[in-house]
């Protein structure tokens, strides 16, 4: 140790660096060791779907089938638009779908999240009553409303006592008319418990001085709200919008248990029809262009969304 | 002195009229939330009072109160008729075994995730964590049907006969109603966020002991990240309970089916609605009673969900 000093000082930094090397080493493959089961399930059931979708959507593939799949162009898309008038009008209803519920349960989650956002007693009791609807499954809300719905169940007997016996029952899942509001008032019903949760956690953010403070300048409860709440609800506003959106997009659940997508077609929806055509009729290639469709508007929609409620900023 | 010896006594009768609005505006929000609270919990009370009653009865108190009150012909033979036609206790193993192996299996392999993109320093995280971030905005629904095709071509191992044989499709198994699910690219990133609140110097500590990566996340940061685990469990054991379109389509053995499936097949078989609203309050009220245990874990877990937009 003392007989050469001078080499000592000079491996000294060469050794620490291999030693640096190593750890490193060490720690990349670790990395890659704990995010590999992970990274393989998505590969295999996220990633590798996303592509098998992308490329049977231009073939004939049938679910089962002796002969392979034959590369068919755009044949799948130009038939989605131009020779499917069911799939245009499951677009429509999914479409209308969505920009009732969107709005409609938004605001509404957001005047329960309100009225719970405050020191009362039994307030905990109201949020775990208005979320229980949540936790119910949709198949059983489905089948519970169909029940409720028919023609002398208990909605028609409920309005009918309201009015006073002037009401015509109506056969709310058999009309055409009646058949899409009924299921998005269900659909409501069932979710809106869900995004209370989370306007009441924006709402919680938004610090209790800020309010003081209002109050202290005279704002009335209106004013608090448009000025301290809404200005602090943006973040939650974009989230909530988005997830809804998403979700609203993909009904299928309620359509499949109510009404298969009757009466005349009035209650298809995109992802209806993709299940009717790629699974019952084993149209997989055409049912992978019509999910590819529905993929792009999804994404089409939910950036605009992003952009609107950016650009507001 | 003078001057605000005055005033003071009307202040007070603007105090006791303050008080009385303050008093009947807090009547009114009682009034208001309990009828939300009517609106939201009647569907459900009608669903297990009529599953106690025969059929003909359930039409007739339609048009009254008693729709809503276990009064009159009040038995459990709706339940037992439930059990007498379909495998009822079948589907619930079916359901309880692919929901605890898909939150289970699914809470160690996210949770290893994670910990690799918060905690470890390696070439290509950033470009990982981005990738699996963007997984995040593929709905379930744009890939289920051509994910048919593709797990119907998947390799698999049967037993025939005693004899271990390589075989194709995975349709008709448990594992295709579980493992297409573990993996989540949003657990990933809600343990991700969790585990970076963690001080390092934990880690260099444990480094210099010598303890290995592994060890680290299984010794220190795991048993630090509770509630990371109880709310992703919480977020995921719901969708895996519920699941629906997913085990319809690639499900068609009645032994293997969920509840939810074969409660659809017992309503399409079936117009006795007493016997469904036994086989719907069946499925439901284990849900509800481990929500109402849990429910503070399940409305912070949800409230965390929304925390990152």
């Amino acid at each position: 140790m003392t007989v050469t000093p001078a080499t000592a000082v000079a491996d000294k930094p060469r050794r620490a660096l291999s030693r640096f090397r190593t750890i490193r080493g060490r720690e990349t493959w670790a990395g890659l060791a704990m995010i590999a089961p992970a990274g393989i399930l998505l590969i295999l059931f996220l990633v590798i779907p996303v592509l098998l979708a992308f490329g049977l959507s231009f073939t004939n593939a049938r679910l089962i089938s002796p002969n392979p799949p034959r590369f068919v162009g755009l044949d799948n898309f130009a038939r989605a638009f131009g020779a499917d008038p069911m799939f245009l009008q499951s677009a429509w209803n999914t479409f209308l779908f969505a920009l009732v519920v969107v709005p409609v349960q938004a605001g509404l989650g957001l005047l329960l999240a309100v009225l719970v956002n405050r020191r009362m007693r039994g307030v905990t009791a109201f949020r775990v009553i208005f979320f229980i609807p949540v936790v119910t499954s949709i198949v059983v809300v489905s089948i519970l409303w169909k029940f409720m719905y028919q023609k002398d169940g208990l909605i028609n007997s409920f309005i009918d006592t309201l009015t006073f016996g002037a009401w015509q029952s109506v056969d709310w899942l058999n009309n055409p008319a009646t058949a899409l509001p009924a299921i998005i008032v269900l659909s409501i019903w069932q979710a809106v418990g869900f995004h209370m949760i989370i306007w009441l956690s924006g709402l919680q953010t938004i610090p209790e001085e800020l309010y003081e403070a209002a109050r202290m300048d005279g704002a009335s409860p209106w004013r608090q709200f448009t000025n301290v709440t809404w200005p602090g609800l943006r973040p939650t506003m974009v989230f909530v919008l988005v997830t809804i959106t998403i979700a609203a997009l993909g009904l299928f659940v309620q359509v499949d248990v109510m009404t298969q997508g009757g009466p005349t077609g009035s209650t298809s929806t995109i992802v209806y029809h993709a299940v009717r055509k790629g699974y019952q009729q084993q149209e997989i290639g055409y049912a992978a262009a019509i999910s590819l469709i529905f993929f792009v508007a999804v994404l089409i929609i939910a950036l605009i969304q992003r952009r609107l409620t950016r650009d507001k900023d | 002195m003078t001057a605000t010896a005055t005033p003071f006594a009307p202040r007070v009768r603007k105090d006791a009229s303050e008080r009385r609005r303050r008093r009947v505006g807090k009547i009114l929000m009682y009034v208001v939330m309990s009828g939300f609270g009517i609106l939201f919990l009647f569907p459900l009370v009608f669903m297990f009072v009529s599953s106690l009653k025969p059929d003909a009865q359930i039409l007739r108190d339609v048009n009254s109160p008693a729709a809503f009150l276990p009064v009159g012909d009040i038995s459990l033979d709706n339940y037992f008729g439930v059990f007498a036609r379909v495998p009822v206790a079948q589907f619930m193993f079916n359901s309880v075994l692919v929901t605890v192996l898909t939150v289970g299996l699914g809470l160690i392999v996210n949770s290893m995730a994670g910990f690799a993109l918060s905690r470890l320093r390696w070439k290509g995280r950033l470009v990982v964590m981005a990738l699996i971030i963007a997984t995040l905005i593929v709905p379930f629904e744009t890939i289920a049907v051509p994910m048919v095709y593709w797990v119907s071509q998947l390799p698999t191992l049967v037993m025939e006969g005693g004899v271990l044989k390589y075989d194709f499709g995975w349709l008709n198994t448990y594992q295709v109603q579980i493992v297409p699910f573990i993996a989540n690219a949003f657990s990933i990133f809600l343990f991700a966020q969790y585990f970076s609140t963690i001080p390092s110097s934990l880690d260099e500590a444990a480094r210099i002991d010598g303890a290995s990566w592994f060890t680290i996340y299984r010794r220190i940061v795991v048993p630090l990240s509770g509630p990371a685990f109880a709310t992703v469990a919480i977020l995921t054991f719901l969708p895996a309970w519920n699941q629906y379109l997913w085990p319809l389509m690639v499900v068609q053995k009645e032994g293997l089916r969920p509840v939810m499936v074969g409660m659809q097949y017992f309503f399409q078989l079936n117009t006795a609605w007493g016997e469904v609203m036994a086989y719907t309050s069946l499925i439901t009220l284990p849900v509800l009673i481990v929500f109402l245990v849990f429910q503070r874990a399940f409305v912070s877990s949800i409230a965390a969900s929304g925390v990152k937009g």
